[in-house]
Protein backbone atom coordinates (compact mmCIF):
# COMPACT_ATOMS: atom_id res chain seq x y z
CA UNK A 1 0.00 0.00 0.00
CA UNK A 2 2.76 2.09 0.81
CA UNK A 3 3.79 2.01 -3.15
CA UNK A 4 0.33 3.00 -3.57
CA UNK A 5 0.84 5.82 -1.87
CA UNK A 6 3.62 7.51 -3.29
CA UNK A 7 2.45 6.75 -6.47
CA UNK A 8 -0.47 8.61 -5.88
CA UNK A 9 1.23 11.34 -3.86
CA UNK A 10 3.34 11.87 -6.92
CA UNK A 11 0.62 12.60 -9.24
CA UNK A 12 -0.86 14.50 -6.75
CA UNK A 13 1.95 16.74 -6.78
CA UNK A 14 2.06 16.21 -10.89
CA UNK A 15 -1.63 17.81 -11.44
CA UNK A 16 -0.23 21.09 -9.55
CA UNK A 17 2.92 21.43 -10.74
CA UNK A 18 1.68 21.51 -13.80
CA UNK A 19 -1.34 24.36 -15.32
CA UNK A 20 -4.06 21.74 -15.57
CA UNK A 21 -5.16 21.49 -11.78
CA UNK A 22 -5.60 25.67 -12.20
CA UNK A 23 -7.67 25.40 -15.76
CA UNK A 24 -9.92 22.60 -14.95
CA UNK A 25 -10.26 24.09 -11.91
CA UNK A 26 -11.30 27.33 -12.99
CA UNK A 27 -13.80 25.99 -15.12
CA UNK A 28 -15.20 23.61 -12.64
CA UNK A 29 -16.00 26.57 -10.99
CA UNK A 30 -17.39 28.48 -13.31
CA UNK A 31 -19.70 25.94 -14.77
CA UNK A 32 -20.87 25.26 -11.35
CA UNK A 33 -21.40 28.38 -10.32
CA UNK A 34 -23.67 28.92 -13.49
CA UNK A 35 -25.56 25.45 -13.34
CA UNK A 36 -25.94 26.77 -9.22
CA UNK A 37 -27.33 30.31 -9.92
CA UNK A 38 -29.91 29.08 -12.90
CA UNK A 39 -31.28 26.66 -10.69
CA UNK A 40 -31.93 28.83 -7.62
CA UNK A 41 -32.38 32.04 -9.52
CA UNK A 42 -36.13 32.26 -9.80
CA UNK A 43 -35.87 34.04 -13.27
CA UNK A 44 -33.09 31.83 -15.05
CA UNK A 45 -34.48 28.76 -13.69
CA UNK A 46 -37.43 29.09 -15.84
CA UNK A 47 -40.88 27.36 -15.18
CA UNK A 48 -39.76 25.36 -12.83
CA UNK A 49 -39.46 26.69 -8.47
CA UNK A 50 -36.23 27.32 -7.53
CA UNK A 51 -35.53 25.04 -4.57
CA UNK A 52 -32.81 24.71 -1.87
CA UNK A 53 -31.35 21.73 -3.32
CA UNK A 54 -28.51 21.25 -5.63
CA UNK A 55 -30.59 18.49 -6.99
CA UNK A 56 -30.00 20.16 -11.05
CA UNK A 57 -26.41 21.78 -10.40
CA UNK A 58 -25.60 17.75 -9.64
CA UNK A 59 -27.43 16.50 -12.10
CA UNK A 60 -25.63 18.90 -14.25
CA UNK A 61 -21.93 18.02 -13.24
CA UNK A 62 -22.64 14.17 -14.28
CA UNK A 63 -23.62 15.23 -17.79
CA UNK A 64 -21.93 18.49 -18.97
CA UNK A 65 -18.85 17.87 -16.45
CA UNK A 66 -17.61 14.51 -15.65
CA UNK A 67 -17.63 13.60 -19.50
CA UNK A 68 -14.57 15.98 -20.59
CA UNK A 69 -13.64 15.76 -16.46
CA UNK A 70 -12.27 12.86 -16.47
CA UNK A 71 -10.68 12.40 -19.44
CA UNK A 72 -8.69 15.97 -19.00
CA UNK A 73 -7.66 14.19 -15.87
CA UNK A 74 -6.73 10.76 -16.47
CA UNK A 75 -5.46 11.22 -20.51
CA UNK A 76 -1.85 11.79 -18.99
CA UNK A 77 -1.67 9.23 -16.16
CA UNK A 78 -0.49 6.01 -18.01
CA UNK A 79 -0.28 6.96 -21.80
CA UNK A 80 2.69 9.46 -20.77
CA UNK A 81 4.77 6.87 -19.09
CA UNK A 82 4.46 4.71 -21.67
CA UNK A 83 5.17 7.57 -24.16
CA UNK A 84 8.19 8.77 -21.76
CA UNK A 85 9.55 5.31 -21.00
CA UNK A 86 9.20 5.89 -17.26
CA UNK A 87 7.04 2.83 -17.59
CA UNK A 88 10.02 1.21 -18.03
CA UNK A 89 11.35 2.20 -14.16
CA UNK A 90 8.45 2.09 -12.71
CA UNK A 91 7.40 -2.06 -14.23
CA UNK A 92 10.93 -2.59 -12.79
CA UNK A 93 10.68 -1.78 -9.57
CA UNK A 94 9.10 -3.94 -7.05
CA UNK A 95 5.55 -2.70 -7.35
CA UNK A 96 2.44 -4.71 -8.10
CA UNK A 97 0.48 -3.27 -11.25
CA UNK A 98 -2.26 -3.37 -9.23
CA UNK A 99 -0.67 -0.51 -6.95
CA UNK A 100 0.22 1.54 -9.94
CA UNK A 101 -3.33 1.59 -11.21
CA UNK A 102 -4.68 2.86 -7.72
CA UNK A 103 -1.82 4.91 -7.32
CA UNK A 104 -2.84 7.00 -9.96
CA UNK A 105 -6.65 6.61 -9.45
CA UNK A 106 -6.41 7.56 -6.03
CA UNK A 107 -4.86 11.06 -6.83
CA UNK A 108 -7.22 11.64 -10.05
CA UNK A 109 -10.01 11.23 -7.14
CA UNK A 110 -8.47 13.41 -4.27
CA UNK A 111 -8.13 15.56 -6.95
CA UNK A 112 -11.66 15.69 -8.21
CA UNK A 113 -13.14 15.74 -4.74
CA UNK A 114 -11.18 18.55 -3.76
CA UNK A 115 -12.65 20.53 -6.74
CA UNK A 116 -16.30 18.51 -5.63
CA UNK A 117 -15.38 20.59 -2.05
CA UNK A 118 -15.75 24.14 -3.65
CA UNK A 119 -19.11 23.37 -4.18
CA UNK A 120 -19.73 23.41 -0.69
CA UNK A 121 -19.46 26.94 -0.96
CA UNK A 122 -23.19 26.24 -2.76
CA UNK A 123 -24.62 24.57 0.34
CA UNK A 124 -23.09 27.03 2.92
CA UNK A 125 -25.34 30.07 0.05
CA UNK A 126 -28.20 27.48 0.29
CA UNK A 127 -28.30 27.09 4.12
CA UNK A 128 -27.65 30.27 4.53
CA UNK A 129 -30.75 32.10 2.64
CA UNK A 130 -32.97 28.51 2.38
CA UNK A 131 -33.35 25.47 4.72
CA UNK A 132 -32.19 22.70 2.32
CA UNK A 133 -32.73 18.99 3.15
CA UNK A 134 -29.80 17.40 4.64
CA UNK A 135 -30.49 14.08 3.33
CA UNK A 136 -30.73 14.35 -0.39
CA UNK A 137 -27.26 16.45 -0.14
CA UNK A 138 -25.69 13.80 1.26
CA UNK A 139 -27.11 11.22 -1.11
CA UNK A 140 -26.42 13.66 -3.75
CA UNK A 141 -23.05 13.91 -3.02
CA UNK A 142 -22.23 10.53 -2.53
CA UNK A 143 -23.87 9.90 -5.89
CA UNK A 144 -21.69 12.01 -7.67
CA UNK A 145 -18.61 10.82 -6.08
CA UNK A 146 -19.50 7.55 -7.55
CA UNK A 147 -20.45 8.58 -10.87
CA UNK A 148 -17.17 10.16 -11.39
CA UNK A 149 -15.16 7.16 -9.65
CA UNK A 150 -16.61 5.62 -12.46
CA UNK A 151 -15.73 7.90 -14.92
CA UNK A 152 -12.03 8.35 -13.88
CA UNK A 153 -11.82 4.78 -13.93
CA UNK A 154 -12.67 4.36 -17.47
CA UNK A 155 -10.33 7.72 -18.09
CA UNK A 156 -7.80 5.20 -16.81
CA UNK A 157 -8.24 2.50 -18.58
CA UNK A 158 -8.68 4.54 -21.89
CA UNK A 159 -5.17 5.91 -20.70
CA UNK A 160 -3.32 2.47 -20.40
CA UNK A 161 -4.19 1.45 -23.76
CA UNK A 162 -2.14 4.18 -25.62
CA UNK A 163 1.00 6.35 -25.22
CA UNK A 164 -0.90 9.12 -27.08
CA UNK A 165 -2.51 11.43 -24.41
CA UNK A 166 -5.01 12.81 -27.02
CA UNK A 167 -6.11 9.15 -27.85
CA UNK A 168 -6.50 8.26 -24.58
CA UNK A 169 -9.01 11.13 -23.83
CA UNK A 170 -11.11 10.97 -27.34
CA UNK A 171 -11.80 6.99 -26.11
CA UNK A 172 -12.51 7.96 -23.15
CA UNK A 173 -14.63 10.88 -24.23
CA UNK A 174 -16.29 8.62 -26.70
CA UNK A 175 -17.39 5.84 -24.00
CA UNK A 176 -18.57 8.84 -21.32
CA UNK A 177 -20.86 10.88 -23.94
CA UNK A 178 -22.06 7.63 -25.30
CA UNK A 179 -22.79 6.07 -21.60
CA UNK A 180 -24.16 9.03 -20.42
CA UNK A 181 -26.76 9.38 -23.51
CA UNK A 182 -27.84 5.46 -23.43
CA UNK A 183 -30.77 6.94 -21.15
CA UNK A 184 -31.95 8.67 -24.40
CA UNK A 185 -31.25 5.73 -26.73
CA UNK A 186 -33.38 3.45 -24.00
CA UNK A 187 -36.78 5.45 -25.44
CA UNK A 188 -35.84 4.31 -29.43
CA UNK A 189 -35.86 0.81 -28.13
CA UNK A 190 -39.05 -1.01 -26.48
CA UNK A 191 -39.01 -4.56 -24.55
CA UNK A 192 -36.36 -6.07 -22.59
CA UNK A 193 -33.80 -4.18 -24.70
CA UNK A 194 -35.06 -0.65 -23.75
CA UNK A 195 -34.54 -1.87 -19.99
CA UNK A 196 -31.15 -3.27 -20.89
CA UNK A 197 -30.09 -0.55 -22.72
CA UNK A 198 -31.56 1.89 -20.10
CA UNK A 199 -29.67 0.30 -17.20
CA UNK A 200 -26.14 0.12 -18.80
CA UNK A 201 -26.45 3.81 -18.98
CA UNK A 202 -24.38 5.84 -16.25
CA UNK A 203 -27.57 8.84 -15.84
CA UNK A 204 -29.89 6.07 -15.28
CA UNK A 205 -28.37 5.69 -12.14
CA UNK A 206 -27.86 8.91 -10.91
CA UNK A 207 -31.77 10.37 -10.37
CA UNK A 208 -32.07 8.21 -7.41
CA UNK A 209 -29.06 9.55 -5.62
CA UNK A 210 -29.83 13.71 -6.12
CA UNK A 211 -33.72 13.06 -5.18
CA UNK A 212 -32.33 11.69 -2.08
CA UNK A 213 -32.85 8.01 -2.44
CA UNK A 214 -29.49 5.71 -2.03
CA UNK A 215 -30.24 2.49 -3.99
CA UNK A 216 -28.28 -0.56 -3.47
CA UNK A 217 -28.30 -1.13 -7.12
CA UNK A 218 -27.17 2.15 -8.14
CA UNK A 219 -24.46 1.75 -5.73
CA UNK A 220 -23.31 -1.43 -7.20
CA UNK A 221 -23.75 -0.20 -10.87
CA UNK A 222 -21.29 2.33 -10.11
CA UNK A 223 -18.84 0.53 -7.83
CA UNK A 224 -18.78 -2.78 -10.19
CA UNK A 225 -18.24 -0.23 -12.94
CA UNK A 226 -15.42 1.45 -11.60
CA UNK A 227 -13.74 -2.45 -10.28
CA UNK A 228 -13.98 -4.00 -13.64
CA UNK A 229 -12.44 -0.56 -15.53
CA UNK A 230 -9.45 -1.01 -12.93
CA UNK A 231 -9.28 -4.47 -13.26
CA UNK A 232 -9.27 -4.16 -16.90
CA UNK A 233 -6.60 -1.34 -16.49
CA UNK A 234 -4.14 -3.58 -14.71
CA UNK A 235 -4.63 -6.29 -16.96
CA UNK A 236 -3.86 -3.62 -19.93
CA UNK A 237 -0.52 -2.90 -18.04
CA UNK A 238 0.25 -6.44 -17.88
CA UNK A 239 -0.46 -6.80 -21.55
CA UNK A 240 1.88 -4.41 -21.85
CA UNK A 241 4.63 -6.38 -19.89
CA UNK A 242 3.79 -9.64 -21.47
CA UNK A 243 3.66 -8.53 -24.75
CA UNK B 1 28.25 -20.29 -5.47
CA UNK B 2 25.42 -19.83 -7.47
CA UNK B 3 25.34 -16.69 -9.66
CA UNK B 4 23.76 -13.61 -8.73
CA UNK B 5 22.24 -13.48 -12.42
CA UNK B 6 21.69 -16.60 -14.24
CA UNK B 7 20.07 -16.72 -17.41
CA UNK B 8 18.97 -20.04 -19.55
CA UNK B 9 18.13 -20.97 -23.19
CA UNK B 10 16.57 -17.34 -23.10
CA UNK B 11 14.47 -17.06 -26.23
CA UNK B 12 12.57 -13.61 -27.13
CA UNK B 13 10.33 -12.97 -30.25
CA UNK B 14 8.66 -9.79 -31.01
CA UNK B 15 5.73 -11.21 -33.31
CA UNK B 16 7.48 -13.05 -36.18
CA UNK B 17 10.58 -11.65 -35.51
CA UNK B 18 13.07 -13.08 -33.22
CA UNK B 19 15.05 -10.87 -31.28
CA UNK B 20 17.37 -12.95 -28.97
CA UNK B 21 17.90 -16.75 -29.50
CA UNK B 22 19.07 -19.60 -27.06
CA UNK B 23 21.33 -16.90 -24.95
CA UNK B 24 22.77 -18.44 -21.67
CA UNK B 25 25.04 -16.62 -19.29
CA UNK B 26 25.99 -16.50 -15.58
CA UNK B 27 26.97 -13.55 -13.33
CA UNK B 28 28.96 -13.94 -10.02
CA UNK B 29 28.70 -11.83 -7.30
CA UNK B 30 31.04 -8.60 -7.16
CA UNK B 31 31.74 -9.59 -11.36
CA UNK B 32 31.49 -6.15 -13.84
CA UNK B 33 30.44 -8.32 -17.32
CA UNK B 34 30.30 -6.43 -20.58
CA UNK B 35 27.35 -6.83 -22.88
CA UNK B 36 28.94 -6.04 -26.50
CA UNK B 37 27.28 -6.22 -29.85
CA UNK B 38 26.27 -3.45 -32.72
CA UNK B 39 22.86 -2.08 -32.43
CA UNK B 40 20.03 -4.22 -33.01
CA UNK B 41 21.77 -7.18 -31.49
CA UNK B 42 19.39 -7.92 -28.40
CA UNK B 43 21.47 -6.24 -25.55
CA UNK B 44 18.74 -4.29 -24.74
CA UNK B 45 15.83 -7.12 -24.90
CA UNK B 46 18.22 -9.17 -22.98
CA UNK B 47 18.32 -6.63 -19.95
CA UNK B 48 14.61 -5.91 -20.38
CA UNK B 49 14.28 -9.53 -19.49
CA UNK B 50 16.40 -9.94 -16.42
CA UNK B 51 14.78 -6.42 -15.00
CA UNK B 52 11.57 -8.12 -15.51
CA UNK B 53 9.85 -5.42 -17.63
CA UNK B 54 9.51 -8.15 -21.06
CA UNK B 55 9.15 -11.75 -20.45
CA UNK B 56 10.81 -14.48 -22.65
CA UNK B 57 9.27 -16.29 -25.32
CA UNK B 58 10.99 -19.33 -24.05
CA UNK B 59 14.12 -20.08 -21.28
CA UNK B 60 14.35 -18.29 -17.81
CA UNK B 61 16.18 -16.07 -15.79
CA UNK B 62 17.14 -15.20 -12.54
CA UNK B 63 18.46 -12.96 -10.14
CA UNK B 64 19.88 -13.11 -6.50
CA UNK B 65 17.93 -16.96 -7.11
CA UNK B 66 14.83 -15.48 -7.87
CA UNK B 67 13.25 -16.24 -11.11
CA UNK B 68 12.10 -12.66 -12.70
CA UNK B 69 8.65 -14.39 -13.99
CA UNK B 70 7.41 -16.70 -10.58
CA UNK B 71 9.06 -14.37 -8.10
CA UNK B 72 9.86 -11.05 -10.38
CA UNK B 73 9.03 -9.01 -7.23
CA UNK B 74 11.38 -10.35 -5.18
CA UNK B 75 13.57 -10.41 -8.44
CA UNK B 76 13.13 -7.27 -8.88
CA UNK B 77 13.94 -5.69 -5.65
CA UNK B 78 17.12 -7.13 -5.99
CA UNK B 79 17.78 -5.09 -9.68
CA UNK B 80 18.73 -0.99 -10.19
CA UNK B 81 18.54 -0.15 -13.63
CA UNK B 82 19.09 2.51 -16.02
CA UNK B 83 17.36 1.91 -19.32
CA UNK B 84 19.35 3.38 -22.56
CA UNK B 85 17.02 6.33 -22.75
CA UNK B 86 17.36 7.19 -18.86
CA UNK B 87 13.64 8.09 -18.51
CA UNK B 88 12.80 10.21 -15.94
CA UNK B 89 9.74 12.26 -14.73
CA UNK B 90 10.81 15.71 -15.91
CA UNK B 91 8.31 17.86 -13.70
CA UNK B 92 10.22 16.27 -10.87
CA UNK B 93 13.04 17.57 -8.78
CA UNK B 94 16.06 15.65 -8.46
CA UNK B 95 15.60 15.37 -5.17
CA UNK B 96 12.08 14.42 -5.12
CA UNK B 97 12.36 12.00 -7.76
CA UNK B 98 15.12 9.87 -5.98
CA UNK B 99 12.77 10.15 -2.97
CA UNK B 100 9.86 8.49 -4.82
CA UNK B 101 11.82 5.61 -6.62
CA UNK B 102 13.23 4.71 -3.03
CA UNK B 103 10.10 4.80 -2.05
CA UNK B 104 8.66 2.36 -4.38
CA UNK B 105 11.64 0.32 -3.41
CA UNK B 106 10.61 -0.02 -0.41
CA UNK B 107 13.26 2.08 1.22
CA UNK B 108 12.54 3.55 4.63
CA UNK B 109 12.34 7.66 5.03
CA UNK B 110 15.32 7.80 7.12
CA UNK B 111 17.27 5.75 4.90
CA UNK B 112 16.01 7.17 1.52
CA UNK B 113 17.12 10.71 3.25
CA UNK B 114 20.43 9.46 4.02
CA UNK B 115 21.06 7.27 0.62
CA UNK B 116 19.91 10.44 -1.04
CA UNK B 117 22.60 12.44 0.18
CA UNK B 118 25.27 9.79 -0.87
CA UNK B 119 23.92 9.52 -4.15
CA UNK B 120 23.83 13.21 -4.95
CA UNK B 121 27.38 13.03 -3.52
CA UNK B 122 28.75 10.44 -5.72
CA UNK B 123 27.26 10.90 -8.90
CA UNK B 124 27.79 14.81 -8.31
CA UNK B 125 24.33 16.25 -8.76
CA UNK B 126 24.86 18.55 -5.02
CA UNK B 127 24.05 21.50 -7.20
CA UNK B 128 21.03 20.31 -8.83
CA UNK B 129 19.56 18.41 -6.03
CA UNK B 130 16.68 21.02 -6.31
CA UNK B 131 16.31 21.52 -9.85
CA UNK B 132 13.51 20.16 -12.19
CA UNK B 133 14.65 17.26 -13.86
CA UNK B 134 13.42 18.86 -17.04
CA UNK B 135 15.82 21.86 -16.97
CA UNK B 136 18.92 19.13 -17.19
CA UNK B 137 21.36 18.59 -19.68
CA UNK B 138 21.51 15.23 -21.12
CA UNK B 139 24.68 14.09 -19.13
CA UNK B 140 23.15 15.33 -15.87
CA UNK B 141 20.12 13.89 -16.95
CA UNK B 142 22.66 10.44 -16.90
CA UNK B 143 23.91 10.94 -13.77
CA UNK B 144 20.22 11.11 -12.42
CA UNK B 145 19.37 7.97 -13.83
CA UNK B 146 22.26 6.37 -12.48
CA UNK B 147 21.79 7.85 -9.45
CA UNK B 148 18.06 6.37 -9.15
CA UNK B 149 19.08 2.54 -10.46
CA UNK B 150 22.44 2.69 -7.30
CA UNK B 151 19.92 4.36 -4.76
CA UNK B 152 18.55 1.19 -2.86
CA UNK B 153 22.16 -0.60 -3.47
CA UNK B 154 21.15 -3.24 -5.55
CA UNK B 155 22.92 -6.42 -5.84
CA UNK B 156 22.63 -6.20 -9.29
CA UNK B 157 23.31 -3.10 -11.66
CA UNK B 158 21.63 -3.26 -14.94
CA UNK B 159 22.76 -0.47 -17.41
CA UNK B 160 21.95 -0.25 -20.78
CA UNK B 161 24.48 2.06 -22.49
CA UNK B 162 25.72 4.19 -19.78
CA UNK B 163 27.88 6.35 -21.63
CA UNK B 164 26.12 6.88 -24.99
CA UNK B 165 25.07 10.19 -25.74
CA UNK B 166 26.93 12.26 -23.10
CA UNK B 167 30.34 14.31 -23.58
CA UNK B 168 33.58 13.17 -22.87
CA UNK B 169 34.55 14.42 -19.53
CA UNK B 170 31.07 13.48 -18.45
CA UNK B 171 31.97 9.77 -19.69
CA UNK B 172 35.23 9.66 -18.07
CA UNK B 173 33.52 10.24 -15.07
CA UNK B 174 30.19 7.90 -15.39
CA UNK B 175 33.17 4.88 -16.26
CA UNK B 176 34.87 5.92 -12.72
CA UNK B 177 31.85 6.31 -10.91
CA UNK B 178 30.68 2.53 -12.54
CA UNK B 179 34.01 1.40 -11.68
CA UNK B 180 33.50 2.24 -8.14
CA UNK B 181 30.67 0.44 -8.10
CA UNK B 182 32.66 -3.03 -8.67
CA UNK B 183 33.00 -5.33 -5.39
CA UNK B 184 30.39 -4.34 -3.66
CA UNK B 185 27.88 -4.84 -7.25
CA UNK B 186 26.99 -7.27 -9.56
CA UNK B 187 26.98 -5.16 -12.81
CA UNK B 188 26.13 -6.06 -16.03
CA UNK B 189 26.88 -3.36 -18.99
CA UNK B 190 25.91 -2.83 -22.20
CA UNK B 191 27.68 -1.10 -25.02
CA UNK B 192 29.11 -1.04 -28.44
CA UNK B 193 32.36 1.08 -27.37
CA UNK B 194 34.75 -1.31 -26.97
CA UNK B 195 37.50 0.70 -24.61
CA UNK B 196 34.75 0.59 -22.29
CA UNK B 197 34.68 -3.04 -21.96
CA UNK B 198 38.49 -3.53 -21.29
CA UNK B 199 38.83 -0.67 -19.32
CA UNK B 200 35.53 -1.72 -16.75
CA UNK B 201 34.29 -5.11 -17.55
CA UNK B 202 36.11 -8.44 -15.76
CA UNK B 203 34.33 -10.42 -18.59
CA UNK B 204 32.59 -10.07 -22.04
CA UNK B 205 29.62 -11.67 -23.84
CA UNK B 206 29.41 -10.33 -27.10
CA UNK B 207 26.41 -10.80 -28.65
CA UNK B 208 25.35 -10.51 -32.43
CA UNK B 209 21.89 -11.23 -34.37
CA UNK B 210 20.45 -12.38 -31.14
CA UNK B 211 23.41 -15.00 -30.50
CA UNK B 212 26.11 -15.30 -27.80
CA UNK B 213 29.04 -15.44 -30.14
CA UNK B 214 31.49 -15.27 -27.61
CA UNK B 215 32.69 -14.84 -23.86
CA UNK B 216 35.45 -14.73 -21.86
CA UNK B 217 37.72 -12.14 -20.17
CA UNK B 218 38.52 -8.96 -22.82
CA UNK B 219 41.97 -10.26 -22.82
CA UNK B 220 42.14 -14.22 -23.11
CA UNK B 221 39.36 -13.27 -25.62
CA UNK B 222 41.59 -11.19 -27.89
CA UNK B 223 44.25 -14.03 -27.48
CA UNK B 224 41.44 -16.99 -28.43
CA UNK B 225 40.07 -15.13 -30.99
CA UNK B 226 43.39 -14.45 -33.04
CA UNK B 227 43.49 -18.42 -32.96
CA UNK B 228 46.97 -17.64 -35.25
CA UNK B 229 49.28 -15.70 -34.23
CA UNK B 230 50.26 -12.91 -36.28
CA UNK B 231 53.91 -11.37 -37.36
CA UNK B 232 54.63 -8.43 -39.77
CA UNK B 233 58.55 -8.70 -41.13
CA UNK B 234 59.89 -5.83 -43.38
CA UNK B 235 62.91 -8.25 -44.87
CA UNK B 236 65.13 -7.02 -48.12
CA UNK B 237 65.72 -9.58 -50.30
CA UNK B 238 64.51 -11.30 -53.28
CA UNK B 239 60.88 -11.72 -53.09
CA UNK B 240 59.80 -15.35 -54.65
CA UNK B 241 62.60 -16.31 -52.79
CA UNK B 242 62.07 -14.98 -49.42
CA UNK B 243 58.35 -16.45 -49.57
CA UNK B 244 59.76 -20.04 -50.31
CA UNK B 245 61.78 -19.91 -46.94
CA UNK B 246 59.66 -18.45 -44.80
CA UNK B 247 56.27 -21.01 -46.06
CA UNK B 248 58.39 -23.69 -45.10
CA UNK B 249 59.68 -22.34 -41.03
CA UNK B 250 57.80 -24.46 -38.62
CA UNK B 251 54.19 -23.46 -37.32
CA UNK B 252 53.89 -21.27 -39.95
CA UNK B 253 50.56 -21.09 -41.57
CA UNK B 254 50.40 -18.54 -44.29
CA UNK B 255 52.84 -15.93 -45.97
CA UNK B 256 51.25 -12.88 -47.32
CA UNK B 257 52.92 -10.12 -49.24
CA UNK B 258 51.97 -7.70 -51.87
CA UNK B 259 54.60 -6.90 -53.98
CA UNK B 260 55.65 -3.47 -54.34
CA UNK B 261 57.91 -4.13 -57.12
CA UNK B 262 61.80 -3.37 -54.86
CA UNK B 263 63.42 -5.81 -52.60
CA UNK B 264 61.93 -4.32 -50.01
CA UNK B 265 58.93 -6.35 -48.97
CA UNK B 266 56.39 -6.40 -45.95
CA UNK B 267 55.42 -10.36 -45.08
CA UNK B 268 52.14 -11.13 -42.98
CA UNK B 269 53.13 -14.20 -41.55
CA UNK B 270 50.43 -16.13 -39.68
CA UNK B 271 51.58 -18.98 -37.47
CA UNK B 272 49.79 -21.54 -35.10
CA UNK B 273 48.90 -20.20 -31.53
CA UNK B 274 50.76 -19.68 -28.63
CA UNK B 275 53.97 -20.16 -30.90
CA UNK B 276 56.44 -17.20 -30.71
CA UNK B 277 58.47 -17.43 -34.37
CA UNK B 278 60.42 -14.15 -33.94
CA UNK B 279 63.62 -15.85 -33.45
CA UNK B 280 62.86 -18.51 -35.87
CA UNK B 281 62.06 -15.99 -38.76
CA UNK B 282 65.08 -13.79 -38.14
CA UNK B 283 67.55 -16.07 -38.36
CA UNK B 284 66.59 -17.61 -41.32
CA UNK B 285 66.20 -14.40 -42.79
CA UNK B 286 69.89 -13.80 -41.65
CA UNK B 287 71.16 -17.06 -42.32
CA UNK B 288 70.37 -16.38 -45.93
CA UNK B 289 72.05 -13.52 -45.97
CA UNK B 290 69.21 -10.92 -46.12
CA UNK B 291 68.34 -7.95 -44.54
CA UNK B 292 65.48 -7.83 -41.22
CA UNK B 293 64.46 -4.59 -41.36
CA UNK B 294 61.53 -4.54 -39.04
CA UNK B 295 60.00 -7.63 -37.12
CA UNK B 296 56.37 -7.19 -35.01
CA UNK B 297 54.52 -9.44 -33.39
CA UNK B 298 50.59 -7.93 -34.50
CA UNK B 299 47.90 -8.45 -31.93
CA UNK B 300 44.35 -7.84 -32.45
CA UNK B 301 42.65 -5.41 -30.72
CA UNK B 302 39.26 -5.30 -29.48
CA UNK B 303 37.90 -3.62 -32.14
CA UNK B 304 39.11 -5.76 -34.79
CA UNK B 305 37.93 -8.93 -33.24
CA UNK B 306 34.44 -7.19 -32.75
CA UNK B 307 34.60 -6.32 -36.39
CA UNK B 308 35.43 -9.98 -37.23
CA UNK B 309 32.89 -11.47 -34.88
CA UNK B 310 30.07 -9.29 -36.28
CA UNK B 311 30.70 -9.63 -39.77
CA UNK B 312 29.74 -13.15 -39.11
CA UNK B 313 32.77 -15.26 -39.27
CA UNK B 314 33.00 -18.44 -37.53
CA UNK B 315 35.23 -18.57 -34.96
CA UNK B 316 37.81 -21.54 -34.62
CA UNK B 317 38.58 -22.01 -31.45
Amino acid sequence: MRNTWAIAWKEIRGYFTSPVAYVVALIFVALTGYFFVRSVDSILSGPNFPEASLRDTLRQISVFILPWLAPVLTMRLLAEEQKMGTIELLLTSPVRDWEVVLGKFIATMVFFLGALALTLWYVLMLAWRGNPEIGPLLSGYLGIILYGGAAISIGLLASSLTSNQIVAAVVSLGILVLLTFLEVGADQVTGVASTVVGQLGMTTHFDDFVRGVIDTSNVVYYVSLMAVMLFLTVRSLETRRWR
Amino acid sequence: MAGMVEVKHLTKYYGNFLAIENVSFEVKKGEIVGFLGPNGAGKTTTMRIITGFLPPSSGTAAVAGYDLVDKSRQARAHIGYLPETVPLYTDMTVEGYLSFMGTIRGMNPKRIKARIADVIDSCRLGDYRKSDIGKLSKGFRQRVGIAQAVLHEPDVLILDEPTIGIDPIQVVETRALIKDLAGTHTVILSTHILPEVSMLCSRVLIINEGLIVAEDTPKELANRLQGVERLEVEIQGPRIEVMGVLEKIRGVLEVACSPNGSDQNVYKIQARRGLDLRPTVSRAVISNGWSLLNLQLVSMSLEEIFLKLTTSEEINV
